[in-house]
């Protein structure tokens, strides 16, 4: 098993969010996880990434075998853990080639590796771009700096592909997307997987999951999975309303 | 001459050498005593052996210095300096050398790796003895030949006020009487030693020249005086200091730093400054009072100033630019980085005097610790300063949150044609930016360094290339524990 989260609580300035939350994801599967707004899902990406300032009061996260509570943000990344944000962050000054570099090398050095070489990388830099259709002009200019909304979802898919995650994390990665777009950053993640890797989607809406089709649908409300299913759960979700989710619970 | 025999004396010229020069053996102490008074300054000029007009210049300023109180305007605080109780003049002695890096201070040399820098410079910065024969003399001969044929004038200003008198006579204190300010007459009352360089005519000076060529690159840190002349068409480009952390055993440093630019020449000053800032309780620590200003005095003349200030407990200092000629530029690059306790009050002054004159101010202060960082700048735009130009941009990024910056500009302008940009920001490294760097794998310090290196990217561009590189490691270094 990939990850495996055991009746995880987690809290943000003492106030509960998630109230004791399983998962189990294996190698190859993509997970999508559901909800209305506030009921926790962004919440628990950041407890798996290991975000300062939600705290775990309970319950462990497993990967990979170990228990990675305590573990930093970027020991969790180079281990394989990857996040695509929800609102990519602007880092001006720092271009997206040395941004890239650092990362990349960072990974190598943790496990072992000498950096790559120059030539290398660029020529990774090319392959990837072209992955998610990136324009070339965009790796010169500063981390996210001046991105349009959808250049910003494109710059995290090409990220993760330089990165080569075993875990990745799609935070509602359809929001703000037209359809063309979307389509790219679709292609892009179905390109990635393999069956050494595993995604989390997390999303509103459907739409997203028609283009990657998820083996397992995970439906979260107030800090619970309350009903999980395969991809027709999400038709039904879709068709019925977060209203009859509601229902369920209260009955 | 045996090859043993040869060795022994090029090795002796080169570390012993420098510190023989100017001094004889029949004087009898090595340091004058404690404390400032008109014997002081007849000892310093006498061991110099200096011509007499050169004591006069030192006793005016020295009886001058004597009238003035200590200014006390800055955002700046430091317990009262004991005057009485400085050694206003040390000969410089031989640096105890040492076998092998082994001898040198393990933290010392963690920084010279992190910095990148050579084993052999390494060595040379730590007085272990250096395999002279192959390193530096090669280095240093092409150097002054180079030097030699297009008649550049690169030396002490020791050997300067000994060799070509006229010139220091003509310019010495033009920039900065010893009227300017306290430590400005203080400087001139009792400065130690400094570069000269002059450019003749059309002559554009094909190294960087920097201090570690001087011949008499000595201690000096004390009370430096230094004097660039560039002549009509001339130009050059100046680098002082080091990235590598340096001790000093005296606490005040007040300098001064004249550049006179004639007609259409240009000079570009690049300083990194890495002095012992105090330990992290903030004590001790280099006082680094600094009076640094460029005259453009011919029409489309240019003086640079890049500054990347990082150590000091204490850095008080304006480099500027008095745009007298028609036509003529002034910039000033900055980035100033107080951790721990230190502090920092600095920026510039640009006048402008001539037609058509234009001025450009890039300022990048980071604060972290409990340190306060202040940029104060002036642009003064006179009567008869028609189509003058000024754009300032004044950022401060502060690092956790019990240090201060602090902006203090000032716009003086009495011509209705001037155009004066300022835009200033103030920000902070935000959680978002750190966590999405970690995210990617990039631990906290690395974050840190990238994102502030970002943040001072617009000032390191203006940096010689090697110097830059180097600049970019320090910040990432003083940085180190600032967060978290």
């Amino acid at each position: 098993m990939l990850l495996n989260i055991k009746n995880l609580h987690v809290a943000i300035n003492g106030k509960e969010i998630i109230k004791g939350l399983n998962l189990s994801v294996n190698k190859g599967e993509v997970h999508a996880i559901m909800g209305p707004n506030g009921t926790g899902k962004s919440t628990l990406a950041a407890a798996i990434t290991g975000r300062e300032g939600y705290e775990i009061t309970q319950g462990e996260i497993i990967y990979k075998g170990q228990v990675i509570n305590d573990w930093s943000p970027d020991k969790r990344a180079n281990e394989g853990v990857f996040l695509s944000f929800q609102y990519p962050i602007e880092i001006p000054g720092v271009s997206m080639t040395n941004f890239m570099r650092t990362a990349l090398n960072a990974k190598r050095e943790y496990l072992g590796q000498p950096p790559m070489a120059a030539k290398e990388f660029l020529k990774k830099m090319e392959e990837k771009k072209k992955l998610v259709q990136i324009q070339s002009k965009l790796t010169n200019r500063s981390v996210n700096e001046g991105f349009s909304g959808g250049e910003k979802k494109k710059n995290e898919i090409f990220q993760m592909a330089m990165l080569e995650p075993e875990l990745a994390i799609l935070d509602e990665t359809d929001s703000g997307l037209d359809i063309d777009a979307l389509r790219v950053v679709a292609n892009g993640v179905n390109q990635l997987k393999s069956g050494e890797n595993a995604f989390i989607v997390i999303t509103h809406y459907q739409r997203l999951l028609e283009y990657i089709v998820p083996d397992f649908v995970h439906v979260m409300y107030d800090g619970h999975i309350v009903k999980s299913g395969g991809k027709k759960l999400a038709l039904e979700l879709e068709e019925k309303g977060y209203e009859w989710i509601k229902e369920l619970v209260e009955n | 001459m045996s090859d043993e025999k040869n060795e022994k004396r090029v090795l002796e010229e080169v570390t012993g050498g420098e510190y023989k020069y100017g001094f004889f053996t029949d004087i009898a102490s090595d340091q004058a005593p404690k404390g400032l008074t008109e014997d002081t300054i007849r000892f310093i000029s006498k061991k110099k052996k200096e011509p007499e007009w050169m004591l006069e210049f030192r006793l005016k300023a020295f009886r001058h210095w004597l009238t003035l109180e200590e200014p006390d305007w800055a955002l700046l605080h430091h317990p009262p300096i004991d005057y009485q109780d400085i050694i206003f003049y040390s000969a410089p002695k031989p640096k105890k050398e040492l076998e092998s890096l082994d001898e040198v201070d393990p933290e010392l040399l963690d920084t010279f790796n992190k910095l990148g820098i050579s084993l052999e410079e390494q060595k040379r910065l730590s007085g272990v003895a250096v395999d002279a024969v192959i390193d530096s003399v090669s280095v240093k001969t092409t150097f002054q030949e180079t030097l030699a044929k297009h008649d550049i004038i690169f030396c002490s200003i020791s050997e300067a006020i000994q060799n070509h008198p006229d010139l220091v006579k003509k310019y010495l204190g033009t920039v900065v009487p010893y009227t300017d300010n306290y430590f400005a007459a203080l400087n001139s009352a009792v400065f130690s030693d400094g570069s000269f360089c002059y450019i003749p005519k059309g002559v554009r000076c094909p190294i960087e020249l920097s201090t570690y060529f001087r011949i008499n690159a000595a201690n000096t840190g004390q009370f430096e005086r230094t004097l660039l002349i560039a002549d009509e068409g001339g130009y050059v480009s100046y680098l002082e200091g080091c990235t590598a952390p340096m001790r000093d055993e005296n606490q005040l440093h007040a300098a001064i730093v004249e550049i006179i630019a004639h007609d259409e020449a240009e000079v570009k000053y690049s300083t990194v400054q890495n002095w012992y800032p105090g330990n992290k309780e903030g004590k001790g620590g280099i006082y680094n009072f600094v009076t640094k200003r460029g005259l453009c005095k011919g029409h489309h003349s240019k003086i640079s100033w890049t500054q990347v200030e990082t150590g000091s407990a204490i850095t008080w200092k304006y480099p500027s630019c008095i745009l007298m000629g028609d036509d003529s530029v002034g910039e000033f690059y900055s980035v100033a980085v107080t951790n721990n306790y230190q502090q920092a009050d600095t920026g510039t002054k640009m006048i402008h005097i001539g037609k058509n004159t234009r001025s450009t101010i890039i300022s990048k202060g980071i604060s972290a610790g409990k340190s306060n960082n202040s940029y104060r700048g002036l642009v003064r735009i006179s009567k008869k300063a028609d189509n003058a130009r000024n754009y300032s941009q004044c950022d401060s990024l502060l690092l956790g949150d019990q240090c201060g910056a602090h902006t203090f500009p000032y716009i003086r302008t009495a011509n209705d044609s001037a155009i004066v940009e300022h835009e200033a920001t103030t920000s902070k490294i935000s959680d978002d930016q750190l966590f999405y760097c970690q995210q990617r794998g990039i631990d906290m310090e690395k974050a840190i360094g990238l994102i502030v290196n970002g943040y001072a990217k617009q000032v390191l561009n203006k940096l010689p290339m090697e110097f830059a590189v180097e600049a970019q490691k320090l910040l990432a270094i003083t940085l180190e524990g600032s967060v978290g």
